[in-house]
């Protein structure tokens, strides 16, 4: 190939063409060093996402989601997330806009909507836990001890506990519906008990009808036609015609009764924590 | 920090050496792209990709392959083959040189103008990069490696994986194509 090139002799025109060329060296767009450090997941951007508790701050990069907070104003969500995060993090004034799109569809409800995540430097018991919240649909709530009987760890209720309070992407991963093993709703991560409720009753639960029950000692519910027992907020269990609802304390009441746990919501799980 | 010094910090602690990688090269990384595929947005698009390959790359490397990286090389090696694999995507905007010159470049009834002229100024230069833009990719890559980043001869070879001297005779001739394309002279002929 080369051999067939013909070569004109130099020329001092032939060197002002490469002095030339030197002179088309380019200077990168302003931010594109730092696009490439947020695509990499060295360097973070956090921006603000209206929701019914306030104003979420998300932060974010390549890897996935970082951190939803709920912060009064972007420096101060920026400044808590440096320290907890260590890495750098850039106040922009929008989420991309599928990221946007895809958190507005998860927080109504489809569970299917992939929001990659990044939780890195996190136990593997910490994921399993998220993990298996995200099982829950939007519109019922699991006790603590049902993700630990679940995730093959019975006796963790505490630390399952423990784990959800340390979720970094409240909502984005429901942690709020996940209550309290006696059956009253318990402590949220997301600025207290109170976001909880307004958050579960914005799903559609009731949760000071769950509480009552749950006081009453009436933590599952059968029906009298299928003879099968689920969790109280369980779709199955929202479709039984109030005359035909039997209440139980407990999964070995109910089986004494003759009624077989909902495959769907699984109570059998939660009897070794219970 | 030279390119060794840089190997050896990255090899020792990626994470948090990174950002001076991509501090020392975003922008020979982004003229690069640019002087090879002639459009900014595809440039940095390229530029962006090829330096979070390096990355991911890096993460899979033991240190003491880090330590052996010639990172100019490598790194130009990565944005090179962006570039190759995107024209061969898009169609590329193939302009005959000839057109260009007549569009772009000084009026031709001045043959003694040269390219040195014409990059005396922005506008100048925007016309050179599209002069360049439309030289054959077996010519253009050398000369832009060569000439605007200021890579060796030794180092194109690593990058292009051709004889050094094969890479000078392609680097003249695309130079002398450039040289006539701008002085609107008989490029037919040149690239038959």
């Amino acid at each position: 190939m080369t051999r067939s090139v013909r070569t004109p002799a130099p020329t001092p025109a032939f060197d002002d063409t490469a002095g030339g060329l030197a002179s088309l060296a380019a200077v990168a767009p302003a931010g594109l060093a730092d696009d490439i450090l947020v695509e990499t997941g060295l360097v973070d951007r956090m921006a603000p996402f209206a929701s019914p508790i306030g104003t979420l701050w998300v932060a974010w990069n390549g890897r996935g989601v970082s951190e939803v907070d709920l912060a009064d104003d972007g420096p101060a969500a920026v400044a808590r997330h440096e320290a907890r995060s260590r890495r750098r993090t850039l106040l922009a004034s929008a989420l991309p806009e599928h990221l946007a799109d895809a958190i507005a569809r998860r927080l109504a409800g489809q569970r299917r909507v992939r929001i990659p995540l990044d939780l890195r430097g996190r136990t593997g018991f910490e994921v399993a836990v998220w993990t298996k919240a995200l099982e829950i649909p939007r519109g019922e709530v699991r006790p603590y001890g049902w993700v630990a009987a679940e995730i093959g760890r019975p006796k963790a209720v505490r630390a399952v506990g423990t784990a959800l309070g340390h979720n970094p992407v409240p909502l984005i991963v429901p942690c709020h519906r996940v209550v309290r093993t006696d059956g009253t709703i318990g402590q949220y991560s997301l600025g207290g008990p109170a976001n909880k409720w307004t958050i579960l009753a914005g799903e559609g639960v009731d949760p000071a009808a769950l509480e009552d029950a749950a006081r009453r000692g009436e933590r599952l519910l059968g029906s009298a036609t299928t003879r099968i027992v689920c969790w109280p907020t369980c779709r199955n269990a929202r479709r039984i015609e109030p005359r035909n609802r039997v209440p139980f304390r407990s999964l070995r009441d109910a089986n004494a009764a003759g009624y077989r746990a909902c495959k769907v919501c699984r109570p059998t799980s939660i009897e070794a924590a219970a | 920090m030279d390119d060794s010094t840089l190997a050896e910090h990255l090899a020792r602690d990626l994470d948090g050496t990174f950002e001076s990688l991509v501090h020392a090269h975003v922008d020979r990384c982004y003229a690069i792209a640019l002087r090879v595929l002639g459009n900014p947005h595809d440039a940095e698009e390229v530029a962006q990709d090829a330096l979070v390959r390096a990355y991911r790359a890096l993460a899979g490397y033991e240190p003491a392959r880090i330590r052996e990286l010639r990172l100019r090389a490598w790194l130009t090696t990565i944005v090179v083959n962006l570039c190759r694999n995107r024209g061969r995507r898009h169609a590329p905007p193939m302009t005959p040189l000839g057109s260009l010159a007549e569009l772009g470049a000084e009026p031709a009834t001045d043959p003694s103008s040269d390219p040195a002229t014409l990059a005396a100024q922005a506008d100048q230069r925007e016309r050179l990069g599209a002069l360049l833009a439309a030289l054959p990719e077996r010519y253009r890559i050398p000369v832009v490696l060569r000439h605007v980043d200021d890579l060796s001869y030794a180092e194109l070879s690593l990058v292009l994986g051709r004889p050094e001297g094969t890479l000078k005779a392609q680097v003249h001739r695309g130079l002398a194509m450039l040289r006539a394309a701008a002085a609107g002279t008989g490029l037919e002929e040149m690239t038959a």
